[in-house]
């Protein structure tokens, strides 16, 4: 049973606070993922749970116990580095075995349990090498397995992934979402890469300057992001943020800031009957790249909207194509199949499925 | 009790350390400083008498001729050394053959004792024996080269053999930094059309600061500490005529017992060295803390 | 280190280029000789006898070569008063050097990992309080030390002289060691704590064997230093005591009849071999000692 409670949690180093009272409950099992940028506080949270930082103020619980004074090889957890901080001086058995080694288990379960981790991993055959000898994803395999080896309650990892190369990236991920699958331990994992989030996680944190903005299953925050930020931060590409005015004109309108051409776009009723802002109020309409594409490409749905825009930038990714393209003054992405491609300069009829549109307020950034 | 006890541990360790370093380094300063403000003879005297010894100090013809020599030694040590050492590591710097063995070859004096250093130039420029006597063999029969024992020449003497010992030593920082700069900054260069005269004066020459700044201390460090090549090349002679600080002060320490003036010529020397190395001290540590 | 200018940027090449070579080599050569003269003349001079000295010239090679000299340096040549030859002195130096260098380094060792790995309040300014004590005038501390030497009964033993390098030696040794630790990452340190390793055992099984290379230019430097110091030994040491540098000074500076610079030569060259040994052997070690916190690489 190995839950995890952090309630009313702060962090200070000096004068800097780094976590600014967080509150999280993890279920045991659970593939946690906190994401954010760089500097939002995830690593400290981390080292917080895992006892490399100490506490400043709030408490930590991992099953039912307060562990804010427990030393971290006392807490039934194992860490994984982002540098993977193998002992360079070690080979891969006794990187794997040193805790055991320093816990005096017997030589035998030693064995065992290095044989076990060792060809769950495939690294087997690499138990003779120093670390200098292997390459960067034996180097994670072997991380993982001196993770795996304590048997421990929970699982932390701190950006495992962020050296490796993109195709190894994707492999390893799959791999730890099998392990996962497999221990059925809970696991709480750091990254600043919002697709390893998405795709890695039962439950996302997604943290800024020492707050989580959110804290829900991928789908949620991806689909209905709590405000500008969350938004913004998860999907690549990134989600288009038009600013514009609330325009009421028989229904509910956004009119695009900059924009000279009279474009106005729709807010679809479902959206409009819990919306009380009045006219002219400054918001930001947020539309996710894959939810605008090329008219009639797609079956018809409800609350569709056609607008034209010429071509500014093609870049084709393989199975889909972005085309840029401006409103007022904002640049706008739209992924479009490939065959629906068209010339750069060519005014190209986009059709925007306005039921997925977000609206944010301006000032706030919170989500309307 | 034993959580407590490793929490603790670290500063366990450092501590007698550190109070070792407080007792030996700083203890002994500031007993140093304070004899220097006695009447201190051939025993420690405690009474405070102000600064007669520096007034002593100051009034001491031989002070002088130390202060002198040891200007005239680092001024021409320190100079020597940098150019002879910068000039030395461009030469290795154009991808010679043999590199490591002409490096070792530059560089071993340094592994040398000073004192050896000493007993071998007293050797060679002896008057008489030595160098002088191979140039009378080449036919010069009116070369005098007497420096060792001439007195206003013997301090040039000393230059020489500290320049033949400490050369290779500013060769070898300068080598290094030449070969830290970066190497996309010398294909720029390369690119931009710069050829190696303007490549070394312009990029990487500037690029160098710090390592000139660093064999600078450093040799300056090492001159104003010069004690055993002194003793081993002149004694400290003919009569005092090389007499450098730190020579000047284990003779009125050790051989005239004046304790009290033997401990102000000591200040004297942490003074000029803390004006050195402090500021310089400062800024590594501030860099470092980044 | 050695990638930069190798690098293998196309040169122009050409009659004036190749002359500009040959300078190159030539000057190289010459300066190679400058440095080696002095060693070839204790040389040949340490193997002529004293009548070769007084006709032939310095730079002549001994007619018939003699270790004659080498065996009295060693054996019975005169330092003071006594007539042993270098021999005591040098046994002298080794057990002065070998426990001075072992203390001195696994102390700068551990302050270094405790200082960097383990950071506390007030770490950087301890550090660079005992750094301060690498760039002393040694003689700020000579008469204080002589007179503590004095009340624990070690003035002119060889025991105090191993304290008192063990003591100045710390902190070079510790800034060696601080440099090579803080580029150790600390989530290796991290990794060792969640293993179970405490202070200790993270110092000597995973810290120290890193560390290897630092021991060894710290070991040299060290040696080097300690082994070559006469400022010490010639202020705490009497007689028998004496480390070999203070006894070459006095065997050369003995003066009994002729003066034997064949003697000389070889007693110098005696002093003078563990350290040349080391940096012969050890040659790139020495070079990063000597480049330690002045270059940063």
């Amino acid at each position: 049973m190995a839950s995890i409670s952090l309630n009313n949690v702060f962090k200070r180093f000096g004068s800097t606070e780094v976590l600014k009272g967080i509150d999280l409950e993890i279920e045991d099992g659970e593939f946690i993922v906190l994401v954010g940028p760089s500097g939002c506080g995830k690593s400290t949270l981390l080292n917080l749970i895992s006892g490399l930082e100490t506490i400043s103020e709030g408490e930590v619980l991992i099953g039912d116990k307060r562990v804010n004074n427990v030393p971290p090889k006392d807490r039934d957890i194992a860490l994984v580095f982002q540098s993977y901080a193998l002992y360079p001086t070690k080979n891969v058995r006794d990187n794997i075995t040193f805790g055991m080694q320093t816990r005096k288990v017997p030589e035998s379960e030693q064995q065992a349990a290095l044989s076990e981790v060792s060809e769950m991993l495939h690294i087997d055959h690499l138990l003779e090498r120093k670390p200098g000898q292997l390459s960067g994803g034996q180097r994670q395999r072997v991380a993982m397995g001196r993770a795996l080896v304590r048997k421990p309650e929970v699982f932390l990892f701190d950006e495992p992934l962020s050296n490796l190369d993109a195709k190894l990236r994707i492999e390893m991920r799959t791999e730890i979402k099998k392990l996962h699958q497999r221990l059925g331990k809970t696991i709480v994992y750091v990254t600043h890469d919002q697709i390893e989030a998405m795709t890695l996680a039962s439950r996302i944190a997604v943290m800024d300057n020492g707050h989580i903005r959110q804290f829900a299953d991928p789908t949620t925050v991806y689909e209905d992001p709590v405000d500008l930020f969350v938004a913004s931060f998860m999907g690549s590409p990134p989600m288009n943020m038009l600013p514009g005015k609330i325009l009421r004109d028989g229904g509910l309108f956004i009119e695009p800031a900059g924009d000279t051409s009279g474009l106005r776009f729709p807010v679809p009723g479902e959206i409009a009957s819990r919306f009380t802002a009045n006219e002219g109020h400054e918001v930001v309409l947020g539309l996710r790249p894959e939810t605008i594409f090329a008219a009639g490409a797609e079956l018809a749905g409800p609350d569709r909207f056609v607008f034209e825009r010429p071509i500014d930038v093609i870049e084709p990714t393989g199975p889909d194509t972005m085309l840029v393209f401006t409103i007022g003054e904002t640049e706008m992405i739209a992924r479009v199949r490939p065959q629906d491609e068209a010339p750069v300069g060519t005014s190209f009829r986009f059709e925007v499925e306005m039921a997925k549109a977000k609206l944010f307020d301006r000032a706030t950034g919170v989500r309307l | 009790m034993g959580r407590l006890l490793e929490r603790w541990l670290p500063k366990l360790v450092v501590s007698p350390l550190f109070a070792v370093s407080l007792f030996f380094v700083y203890g002994f300063i500031a007993w140093t400083v304070y004899i220097s403000f006695t009447r201190s003879g051939i025993l420690p005297n405690y009474d405070f008498a102000g600064l007669i010894q520096y007034v002593r100090l100051w009034h001491t013809p031989r002070w002088y001729v130390a202060l002198t020599n040891l200007f005239v030694f680092s001024i021409l040590f320190i100079g020597v050394c940098t150019a002879l050492g910068m000039f030395l590591a461009i030469l290795l710097d154009q991808r010679v053959r043999a590199e490591g063995a002409i490096r070792t070859i530059f560089l071993y004096p340094m592994a040398l004792s000073f004192i050896v250093t000493g007993t071998a130039w007293k050797w060679i420029l002896n008057p008489g024996l030595g160098l002088e006597k191979v140039v009378h063999d080449l036919g010069f029969t009116d070369f005098r080269f007497d420096w060792l024992v001439n007195p206003h020449m013997a301090i040039y003497t000393v230059v020489i053999a500290g320049v033949w010992q400490s050369s290779g030593y500013a060769m070898a920082l300068f080598l290094a930094g030449l070969r830290s700069v970066d190497d996309d900054i010398l294909k720029a260069a390369a690119i931009d059309g710069a050829g190696p005269w303007r490549t070394y004066t312009r990029i990487i020459l500037p690029n160098l600061r710090p390592v000139f700044l660093s064999v600078f201390i450093i040799l300056a460090h090492l001159s104003i500490k010069s004690f055993d090549l002194v003793i081993a090349l002149t004694n400290g002679g003919p009569g005092y005529a090389t007499d450098m600080p730190a020579t000047f002060m284990y003779s009125f320490a050790f051989q005239r017992s004046e304790l009290g003036t033997a401990a102000a010529s000591a200040v004297m020397m942490l003074a000029t060295i803390l004006a050195i190395i402090v500021p310089y001290l400062y800024s590594e540590l501030r860099e470092t803390n980044r | 280190m050695s990638a930069a200018n190798s690098s293998g940027i196309v040169r122009a090449s050409g009659a004036g280029q190749r002359f500009l070579r040959y300078l190159l080599y030539a000057l190289l050569v010459l300066f190679c000789l400058y440095y080696l003269v002095p060693l070839y003349v204790m040389l040949t001079t340490s193997l002529k006898t004293v009548g070769e000295i007084r006709t032939g010239s310095l730079m002549a090679l001994p007619d018939a070569p003699t270790l004659g000299a080498w065996s009295k340096a060693w054996d019975t040549a005169c330092v003071g008063v006594r007539c042993d030859g270098l021999k005591p002195y040098f046994w002298n130096s080794v057990v002065m050097v070998v426990p001075a260098v072992l203390l001195s380094t696994l102390l700068g060792a551990l302050n270094g990992y405790a200082l960097t790995k383990w950071r506390f309040r007030g770490a950087n300014i301890i550090f660079a309080l005992m750094l301060f004590g690498a760039f002393i005038p040694f003689q700020v501390v000579l008469l204080p030390m002589a007179r503590t030497l004095g009340l624990l009964g070690l003035a002119g033993s060889v025991f105090g002289l191993i304290l008192v390098h063990t003591v100045y030696g710390l902190a070079f040794s510790t800034l060696f060691f601080r440099n090579f630790f803080v580029g150790v990452s600390d989530s290796i340190v991290n990794a060792a704590k969640i293993d179970g390793a405490g202070f200790f055992r993270i110092f000597f099984a995973i810290m120290m064997p890193m560390a290897l290379p630092a021991i060894v230019v710290t070991i040299i430097w060290q040696f080097t230093q300690i082994w070559n110091d006469f400022l010490f030994g010639v202020a705490f040491t009497i007689g028998d005591s004496n480390p070999l540098t203070v006894a070459l000074n006095n065997l050369v500076n003995t003066s009994t009849g002729v003066k034997e610079y064949n003697v000389d030569m070889a007693a110098a060259i005696i002093a003078a071999l563990p350290t040349l040994l080391v940096y012969i052997i050890a040659g790139k070690y020495f070079v990063r000692g000597l480049a330690a916190g002045a270059v940063k690489e």
